[in-house]
């Protein structure tokens, strides 16, 4: 009975105190809603720490273990792409940044050019990653069946050291590790680029721009996080074997 | 009962983020550059060190983090402090497997 007096008559609830349109029932004030909007996103990012981490944690494994697979492969990838793809992500991550800036002083115009930004960029690296990918298809350095060792036995530039075919078997885990990393965080991508397609149309309605920029929020706490995946992953896949250990 | 005051909201500045971006684009030069130079065992402690100082930044600034309130600081140590407990934990048994291959 009480709780459709309440629903019925907001009003009068919250008589004598100011109140947001924004603010749902169920929270005491504006600051608590955001904060607890804030909170939900941490720990879901927490479960994504645990989720990247495992993977993080095979590649440390297996880089000691085959640590000259690890090097010969590693040093097949381009640091100059690498480069490249780490500027993009971080400038992509200072758009959404500027995005948050923009819907928290109600700037339609500046969101939706900010968000237009991210997602040019965001598009950007996906394609630079497939580039990437496709050279790699094409060398046969997809493990799996079609795997060819041929790079690693015989290799045709000089500086390249012979590996044994066994040892060079091994250059397979490393290719594995690096699309199943790279594989999930492009995943990780894609779902970003679907989400700013979502709130890039929202945005230019109006929206997150009226004084609730939960989500602009929340959607940039998500995209900082991928890119520091990528800070992660970018010294891990194509910088920290470049000068092998004899 | 007094309502719990909570941290008014705070509106990061354009200014602060292009110095921070600046500052990651300097760090990022930085790292390609030193993985181009033979320092032995440091390569990867210098990469990874100037990883964690990029990260750091991307989440005190970038996240807000640095402006949050002390619930979302707790929540995020306490992610990362877990996240160590079991990469620790995980190769403290690989290392002890094969004890004296490391």
């Amino acid at each position: 009975m009480d709780s459709q007096v309440i629903a019925n008559d907001p009003e009068e609830t919250h008589a004598g105190h100011e109140h947001s349109p924004h603010l749902v029932h169920h929270y005491a004030t504006m600051d608590q809603q955001v904060e607890s909007a804030s909170f939900g996103m941490w720990i879901f990012l927490l479960t994504e720490i645990m989720f990247f981490g495992g993977m993080f944690m095979a590649y440390l494994l297996y880089r000691n273990w085959y640590y000259d697979a690890f090097v010969a492969g590693s040093n097949l990838l381009s640091i100059q792409f690498g480069t490249a793809m780490t500027t993009i992500l971080i400038v992509s991550s200072f758009t959404v940044a500027m995005g948050v800036f923009c819907s928290e002083t109600r700037n339609r115009k500046g969101l939706v050019v900010a968000l237009s930004l991210t997602l040019v960029l965001g598009i950007s690296f996906l394609c630079m990653k497939g580039t990437e990918w496709h050279g790699i298809y094409v060398e046969h350095h997809v493990p799996g069946p079609n795997f060819s060792i041929e790079t690693f036995v015989h290799p045709t530039d000089a500086r390249d050291i012979t590996m044994s075919p066994d040892s060079a078997q091994h250059t397979q885990i490393f290719f594995f590790l690096y699309f199943a990393l790279t594989g999930i965080h492009a995943l990780h991508m894609i779902i970003g680029c679907s989400v700013l397609i979502f709130l890039l149309y929202r945005a230019q309605q109006g929206a997150y721009t009226d004084g609730n920029p939960t989500m602009i929020h929340n959607f940039g706490l998500y995209w900082h996080f991928v890119d520091i995946v990528w800070i992660f992953l970018f010294p891990l896949l194509y910088l920290i074997s470049r000068h092998p250990l004899k | 009962m007094s309502t719990p005051t909570l941290h008014k909201h705070h509106i990061i500045q354009p200014r602060l983020y292009l110095t921070i971006l600046i500052a990651l684009l300097v760090l990022t030069a930085t790292t390609t550059g030193v993985a181009f130079l033979d320092l032995g065992v440091l390569n990867p402690i210098v990469a990874l060190a100037i990883a964690c100082i990029k990260a750091t930044l991307v989440i005190l600034f970038f996240m807000h983090l640095r402006y949050s309130s002390k619930l979302l600081k707790l929540t995020l140590c306490a992610g990362l402090f877990t996240f160590t407990v079991l990469i620790l934990l995980t190769l403290t048994d690989y290392m002890s497997r094969a004890w004296g291959l490391w």
